[in-house]
């Protein structure tokens, strides 16, 4: 793979991403409409001048509704890798005391993963009610064990280096030679899980609001307007297409980044 | 006069404006053993690498390379793939990573031949078993079905060397065979790669920085430095009366003197290690019964004393370095002590700890894997400053770093740079500076010159001995290369299976050795004269 194309990746992942971000920033001070605003008279607009995504059953704005949906999409998905992040320590705490810590650990990490994400999530919210909180308590939950196994496996393969031997004889302690030394050079690899786990947040979030269990009406959300499209596909395919596409282009504009950012930190330093 | 069966003519290689090779012309003979030396750096695996035309995408050669009367230079990659393997071989430094973990042996070995033509699968294991009983590695049952991670380093060195040979190619071409291995190891590849030239009629081109390997296997030599060969001819003729300056330089680095004046230890001993018994446990057996731990150190004693250079010698597995990590208090022996100036080290907590540890620092095998790539030079250094109950001032720090930098013969400037930017043998002065820090007593060496080339250890020898002397340092130095233990140590202990099993001043163990073990290991270490 040639530097251009590593380059392009990136790049184009960056783009798409920003636009996403951008997107829901912009969203909390100014939409072309009031999202909210109910206006029957204007239902199941085509795109057009005025609307440019078009109307749906309620005579809402689409594009306000992409907008402010991409507010949610990329909250929900960043705070769960936020709370996925929790990982981290404990990957390094196993990876640095071996032993019996390391194994439970590691067991409770399958634990986790021995259970269908989305199903446990569906159990969490039926149990403490549909909301975007309890959504991204759920996704974030299956985010700590990804962290966890990266981090562990990574930090192992840097314990046997010579300079955290090294650094042993100069009298540091694992917890010290794991901020200073270990840390610092998974990093790169950090950073890579936590652009593929916000990618799977999107999907997992549109997911989850598509059953009704995240965001409630009235805070739009792509989840939900794909699910109300549904019944509509005939008379109005567009109101499908847009959401639809706005998942497809933000986690193709992710994964681009993720594996742009992950060729960046293979690159020989 | 038959026709050579490897001719490169006028061959020169290039990665942008960088010329690696120039213009450099050679001859192998069937049945004949060529040893292509140099210093690292010197363009002798871009060569080996040019005749299998797998040279990287970067690189762009001219001249021409013909095997057996045909040119390889012009063909297709395609065409290669049916050269590599059938016509020529080729066997890599590093045992571990040329073999695949998941395979079985015998697999590896048949994939060779089942690529180059349709074997099946019973012809492919015969011919398994017969390529891997010339290397000496069949005979017991099961041998084909054993995993690399069974095998020892030299085993696998010889599982690469018989799926090297499977198809009985004319040529072989070993890089570095023999680097990554100790000396026993190194005395069996050698003569396996002896036998199959002779046996077989092969040409064997041997790429390597030690010219004692070379003394002992080559028939021709030819001396490489910066891309081009600057002697060859008859290997015992170049190696005894080099006609150019640098090959005499490069044969005077790798016959290393023996230490002139050994003398018996007359000061107090610094480190002391008694009776130190270090086992590890073992995966259970059944559920029921649990397995005897592996005992990787059985009571074994040793003392440095101040100023003194001992040797410990033995061979991969001999528990050498599990010693060291108890002597560092890495790790906590089953049974015994370590003494560090007259105190208990081994059982020693927190701030005492800290204190004494200042007193034994280490230098590690590997230049690369020593330092922590985002770290710059002066932070690694002044690591073991975290030692010191109260860490010196910024200004200070710098210039201690300053002192210690100059002491192993690089500058003060090079403090704000990155270990990436250095050397592998400009590494080993860094790392050899960070032990220096703290002012220690023992200086613990883990084969801290086994990876570099012949004239890089011979500069780091050069400026240990020095250093030595001046800072009246004593160095517990780890090796199983006998004549670098040789050129250094005043006292040597020699080490097999986790025991001591000789000991004594350098020159009376190297004149009339007691032990079994340490005359085989003599034996097996490559000479550049032959007596």
């Amino acid at each position: 793979m040639n530097a251009a194309s590593r380059n392009s990746s990136f790049a184009a992942g960056a783009v798409i991403t920003g636009l996403f971000i951008a997107m829901a920033l912009v969203s909390l001070y100014w939409t072309p409409f009031d999202p909210r605003a109910l206006s029957i008279v204007d239902k199941l607009q085509a795109p057009n001048a005025h609307h440019w995504f078009g109307t749906d059953q309620l005579g809402r704005d689409v594009l306000s509704m992409i907008m402010v949906g991409a507010r949610t999409s990329v909250g929900v998905a960043s705070l769960s890798v936020i709370i996925g992040m929790l990982g981290v320590p404990l990957g390094l705490l196993a990876a640095a005391r071996r032993g019996t810590i390391d194994e439970l650990v590691t067991r409770g990490n399958d634990l986790i993963f021995a259970f269908p994400a989305l199903l446990l999530a569906i159990l969490m919210t039926a149990v403490f009610g549909p909301g975007a909180v309890n959504a991204i308590i759920a996704i974030g939950i299956f985010n700590i064990p990804v962290f966890a196994r990266v981090t562990r496996a990574g930090a192992l393969q840097l314990w046997t280096r010579d300079y955290a031997l090294a650094a042993r004889v100069a009298g540091k302690g694992p917890w010290r030679i794991s901020w200073e030394h270990i840390l610092p050079n998974l990093l790169g690899l950090l950073v890579v899980q936590g652009a593929i786990q916000f990618s799977l947040g999107v999907i997992a979030e549109a997911g989850l609001s598509y059953v009704g269990l995240s965001a409630q009406p009235p805070t739009p959300s792509w989840g939900r307007m794909l699910n109300e499209a549904q019944t509509l596909t005939a008379l109005a395919p567009f109101l499908a297409l847009f959401p639809g596409f706005a998942v497809l282009l933000f986690v193709l504009g992710l994964n681009l980044l993720g594996e742009g950012l992950r060729r960046r930190a293979e690159r020989p330093s | 006069m038959t026709a050579p069966l490897l001719e490169i003519d006028d061959l020169s290689v290039g990665i942008g404006t960088m010329r690696i090779i120039k213009n450099l012309s050679l001859e192998v003979r069937a049945g004949e053993i060529l040893g292509l030396a140099g210093a690292s750096g010197s363009g002798k695996s871009m060569t080996a690498l040019a005749v299998m035309q797998l040279l990287p995408q970067t690189a762009t050669a001219t001249g021409t390379v013909r095997l057996c009367g045909e040119t390889l230079t012009d063909r297709s990659d395609a065409q290669m793939q049916q050269v590599r393997g059938r016509d020529v071989g080729m066997v890599f430094q590093e045992p571990m990573t040329a073999l695949n973990p998941l395979m079985r042996i015998g697999d590896q070995v048949a994939e060779t031949l089942r690529l180059h033509r349709a074997a099946s699968a019973f012809e492919g294991r015969r011919s398994a078993r017969e390529a891997l009983d010339l290397v000496g590695l069949s005979g017991e049952q099961g041998a084909l079905d054993r995993f690399p991670h069974e095998l020892s380093g030299g085993q696998r060195q010889r599982v690469a060397i018989a799926m090297a040979t499977v198809m009985a190619p004319p040529l072989l071409i070993a890089d570095e065979p023999t680097t990554a291995l100790d000396v026993i190891a190194q005395a069996q590849v050698l003569s396996v790669l002896r036998d199959l030239v002779r046996t077989r009629n092969m040409g064997l081109v041997l790429v390597t920085h030690d010219l004692a390997v070379i003394a002992q296997l080559a028939d021709r030599v030819a001396i490489m430095q910066q891309g081009e060969i600057v002697e060859q001819g008859a290997t015992a003729e170049v190696l005894r009366r080099p006609r150019m300056p640098y090959t005499a330089t490069l044969v005077a680095a790798a016959e290393l003197k023996p230490k002139s004046a050994t003398r018996p230890p007359s000061s107090a001993a610094v480190l002391q290690a008694c009776g130190i018994t270090r086992e590890y446990p073992r995966k259970r057996r059944t559920l029921w019964r649990a397995a005897p731990p592996l005992r990787a150190v059985d009571g074994v004693s040793l003392s440095v004393h101040a100023g003194e250079t001992v040797g410990l010698v033995g061979e991969s597995g001999s528990g050498k370095s599990s010693l060291l990590r108890v002597i560092l208090a890495l790790e906590r022996a089953q049974s015994g002590q370590v003494r560090l100036l007259g105190e208990e080290f081994s059982s020693a907590k927190g701030a005492n700890l800290r204190r004494l540890r200042r007193a034994v620092q280490a230098v590690f095998q590997d230049p690369y894997a020593s330092f922590d790539p985002k770290w710059t030079v002066e932070r690694l250094i002044g690591e073991p400053f975290f030692l010191l109950s109260s860490p010196p001032s910024e200004a200070e720090r710098r210039r201690k770093v300053a002192v210690v930098l100059e002491q192993v013969g690089l500058s003060a400037a090079d403090a704000q740079r990155l270990p990436q930017e250095f050397s592998g043998g400009e590494r080993q002065r860094i790392a050899i500076a960070r032990a220096l820090i703290t002012e220690p007593a023992v200086i613990v060496f883990d084969e801290a010159v086994s990876a570099l080339d012949v004239l890089l250890r011979e500069q780091i020898l050069k400026l240990l001995a020095e250093l030595a002397e001046r800072l009246k340092l004593a160095y517990l130095f780890v090796s199983h290369d006998l004549h670098v233990i040789r050129a250094l140590a005043d006292r040597v202990y020699v080490m097999q299976k986790g025991r001591i099993v000789e000991e004594g001043l350098t020159e009376a163990v190297f004149a009339s050795p007691r032990h079994a073990y340490t005359r085989a290991l003599m034996a097996a270490a490559p000479k550049l004269q032959a007596n």
